[in-house]
C-alpha cells in the first residue's frame, strides 16, 4: 500500500502546512516511548510546546522576571510591559474589542468558575434556569450545578442526535421567562462536534439571555472572533494551544465584567484598602487577584505569535485532512465504532472496539508509542447518551502526520489480534 | 514492560470466558465495586458457610484486566476460609502495588502472579485490585467500594 503521506505530499497545494518544518519546532517529538518514536495523539487533553515558546519562558526567567504592577525598578517595568503586551496579542488574536475584556485565569475551568461566581451568584436566583448542552465537559456542567444547588435554580439540557449534533429546535424550545444563562461548548472534547455557537448565541440574545462559550477545544484549532460570535463570555486554556499550563483566558464583554463581583480578593485587584472599605480596581485587574503566573502569561503571548506565524487556517486545513484520512482508515476496520460523526467536526476521533475495553486499547497502543486518551473524557453525560462507559480518543494537531495515523491504525489491528 | 507479559493467554481467556459469572440467589454477603475513572463496575455475591467461601459469583463490566482478575479471584477463593481469602487479598494488593516481590519469598498467589506486570502501569493497578477490594468489602459486610477517595485501595495499601 502506498502511504497516504506520499500521495498527499505529491499533491500538496502551495501554502499548505510544511509538517516536517513544524515538527522540528517541537523538541518533545524526539522522545521515544517503549523504544518507539512517540506518536502523540492526545492533543485534546494537552498539546506540546514549540521551542519558540520554551525559549520565551527561559528568556523571561533568565533576564526579565520581577513582580508586575508594583515597583518602579527596571525589571518590574519590563515584566509588566511583557505581561500586558501578551494581553494585547491575545486581544488581537480573538478580536476582542478592548484589552480590558481579556482576563488572565488559570485555565478554562477557572474561567467558567469566575463567571459562575462573579455573574451567576450575583444575578441568578431561585426558579431561574440555566441551559447547558449534552456535549459539555464536566467543567461546564459542575459549576452551574453548584450554582443551581445554592440558588434553587434549574439546569436545562440541549439534547443531541446520534451523530453528536445538538438539536437546535429543542434548544430554541428550552427558553422561557425564567431562562437566565446559557453555557455551551464551541467544540466537543469527547466527540469533536463543532457547534454553531454564533447562531445559538443569537437565539439566546433574542430572549435577552447572556451566553458563555467554552472554547478550550476551538481556539487552538480555528480562527475565533469573539465579536463575530457576539457571545458574552468566551473561555479557553493555554496548554491546549501549544502554550503553558496554569494560564487561560476569560473574555467577557466590558459592560458585563464591570457589573460583576470580583471572584477572589487580594492584591492587585484593589484601588484602595482600609479596614472600613475596599475600592476594587478596574477590569481586567479586578479579576486578577494576587501575583499571576507571569511567565505563563508571557508564554501564552509567544504561543499566539507562533500559531499566527503558522496560520490558523493552514492548521485547520491540515487537521481536516488528518481527520478525513483517519476516519476513512479506521472505518474500514471490522468491529470499530466511531462515536461522534457530526458533519462539522474538529480533529477528534473517538472510537470503541467490539469486545475490547478502551483502557486495554490504550495500554496496548502505548506499547507502540502511540498516546491516545481512554476513558470518559470528563464528559460522562456524553458517554451515557451513547450507551458506553468510555472510548479511546485520538486527537490531532498541527504536528501530526499521516504516517502517525498509519501507526494508530496498525496499533488498533494489533489490539484486535491480541484479543482475537 | 511488554504488553505480551500482561495480556497473557490466561488473562485473555478469563476475559473472554469469565468463570463464576452471575449472581448467587442464596448469597450471604454482597458488595459492589466501582472504579469511576475507567468505568469498571462489578457486583460480587458470595455464600459463607462456617467462615468458609462455599460459593462465589460476579458480574459487571470492565476492562480485560478487571474482568480476568475478578474471574480468577473467584476460582481462587472458592472453598477457602475467610482468613485465607483475606490473606490472598493482602498478597494480591501488595503484588500489584510492587510491595511484594513474587520471586523473593513464599506466597499463596499461584497463577495469580500473571497480574504482577500491572505494577509497571500505575493507571491500571486499580483495575486489577478492584475485585479483591470488593471481596474484602463483602467479607466485612460493607456494601459499596470505590477505587477513589478515602476508599482508594492503592492509597490504603501505602
Amino acid at each position: 500500500m502506498t502511504s497516504a503521506n506520499t500521495v498527499l505530499q505529491a499533491i500538496k497545494p502551495a501554502g499548505a502546512l510544511d509538517v516536517g518544518r513544524i515538527r522540528a519546532d517541537f523538541p518533545i517529538l524526539n522522545v521515544e516511548v517503549n523504544g518507539k518514536p512517540l506518536v502523540y495523539l492526545d492533543n485534546a487533553a494537552s498539546s506540546q510546546m514549540p521551542k519558540q515558546v520554551i525559549d520565551r519562558l527561559v528568556r523571561y526567567q533568565t533576564s526579565e522576571h520581577a513582580n508586575i504592577h508594583r515597583a518602579v525598578h527596571a525589571l518590574s517595568e519590563k515584566a509588566t510591559a511583557e505581561y500586558e503586551g501578551a494581553r494585547r496579542k491575545i486581544r488581537r488574536f480573538i478580536n476582542a474589542k478592548e484589552e480590558r475584556e481579556v482576563i488572565y485565569t488559570r485555565g478554562t475551568t477557572d474561567s467558567v468558575n469566575l463567571v459562575m461566581q462573579g455573574y451567576g451568584r450575583a444575578f441568578l436566583s431561585a426558579g431561574d434556569e440555566i441551559i447547558v448542552s449534552q456535549l459539555e465537559h464536566h467543567s461546564n456542567i459542575v459549576p452551574w450545578q453548584m450554582l443551581c444547588e445554592e440558588k434553587g435554580a434549574k439546569l436545562r439540557v440541549i439534547p443531541c442526535n446520534d451523530a453528536g449534533e445538538l438539536l437546535l429546535d429543542d434548544y430554541a424550545k428550552l427558553f422561557n421567562a425564567n431562562t437566565k444563562f446559557v453555557a455551551i461548548t464551541h467544540v466537543s472534547n469527547a466527540l469533536g462536534t463543532i457547534n454553531p455557537v454564533k447562531d445559538m448565541t443569537a437565539t439566546a440574545h433574542h430572549h435577552g439571555v447572556p451566553v458563555l462559550v467554552d472554547g478550550a477545544q476551538a481556539v487552538p484549532h480555528m480562527k475565533v472572533d469573539v465579536q463575530d460570535l457576539d457571545c458574552d463570555f468566551y473561555a479557553f486554556s493555554g496548554h491546549k494551544m501549544c502554550g503553558p499550563t496554569g494560564i487561560g483566558i476569560l473574555y467577557g464583554k466590558a459592560q458585563l465584567l464591570e457589573k460583576m463581583k470580583p471572584f477572589e480578593g487580594g492584591g492587585d485587584m484593589i484601588l484602595s484598602v482600609t479596614f472600613e472599605k475596599t475600592t476594587y480596581n478596574a477590569i481586567p485587574h479586578k479579576f486578577e487577584a494576587g501575583t499571576p503566573p507571569i511567565a505563563a502569561a508571557i508564554g501564552l503571548g509567544a504561543t499566539v505569535d507562533y500559531l499566527e506565524s503558522v496560520g490558523l487556517d493552514r492548521i485547520a486545513a491540515h487537521e481536516h485532512d488528518l481527520l478525513t484520512y483517519a476516519t476513512e482508515a479506521i472505518s474500514q476496520l471490522k468491529g470499530v465504532r466511531i462515536v461522534g460523526t457530526a458533519r462539522n467536526k474538529g480533529a477528534v476521533l473517538s472510537f470503541t472496539l467490539e469486545g475490547v475495553h478502551p483502557h486495554d486499547v490504550g495500554t496496548i497502543l502505548n506499547e507502540d508509542g502511540v498516546a491516545v486518551r481512554t476513558g470518559h473524557h470528563c464528559a460522562q453525560p456524553v458517554m451515557r447518551r451513547f450507551g458506553i462507559p468510555a472510548t479511546a480518543r485520538a486527537s490531532f494537531y498541527l504536528y501530526n502526520t499521516f504516517a502517525e495515523v498509519d501507526a494508530l491504525v496498525a496499533g488498533i489491528r494489533r489490539v484486535q489480534k491480541i484479543f482475537g | 514492560m511488554d504488553s505480551k507479559q500482561l495480556y497473557q493467554e490466561v488473562i485473555l481467556d478469563h476475559n473472554r470466558k469469565p468463570r463464576n459469572w452471575g449472581k448467587l440467589a442464596d448469597a450471604s454477603h454482597k458488595a459492589e465495586g466501582l472504579n469511576p475513572l475507567c468505568g469498571d463496575h462489578i457486583w460480587l455475591s458470595l455464600k459463607l458457610d462456617d467462615a468458609r467461601v462455599e460459593n462465589i459469583a460476579f458480574e459487571g463490566e470492565g476492562c480485560a484486566i478487571c474482568k480476568a482478575s475478578s474471574s480468577m479471584m473467584t476460582t481462587n477463593v472458592k472453598g477457602k476460609t475467610v482468613a485465607e481469602a483475606e490473606q490472598l487479598v493482602r498478597e494480591f494488593r501488595d503484588m500489584a502495588t510492587g510491595k511484594l516481590d513474587i520471586a523473593g519469598g513464599p506466597n499463596h498467589l499461584g497463577r495469580l502472579t500473571v497480574f504482577a506486570g500491572v505494577r509497571d502501569l500505575p493507571s491500571r493497578v486499580k483495575c486489577a485490585i478492584l475485585p479483591w477490594h470488593t471481596l474484602q468489602a463483602a467479607l466485612r459486610s460493607e456494601t459499596v467500594v470505590s477505587t477513589e477517595g478515602d476508599q482508594d485501595p492503592v492509597a490504603a495499601a501505602s
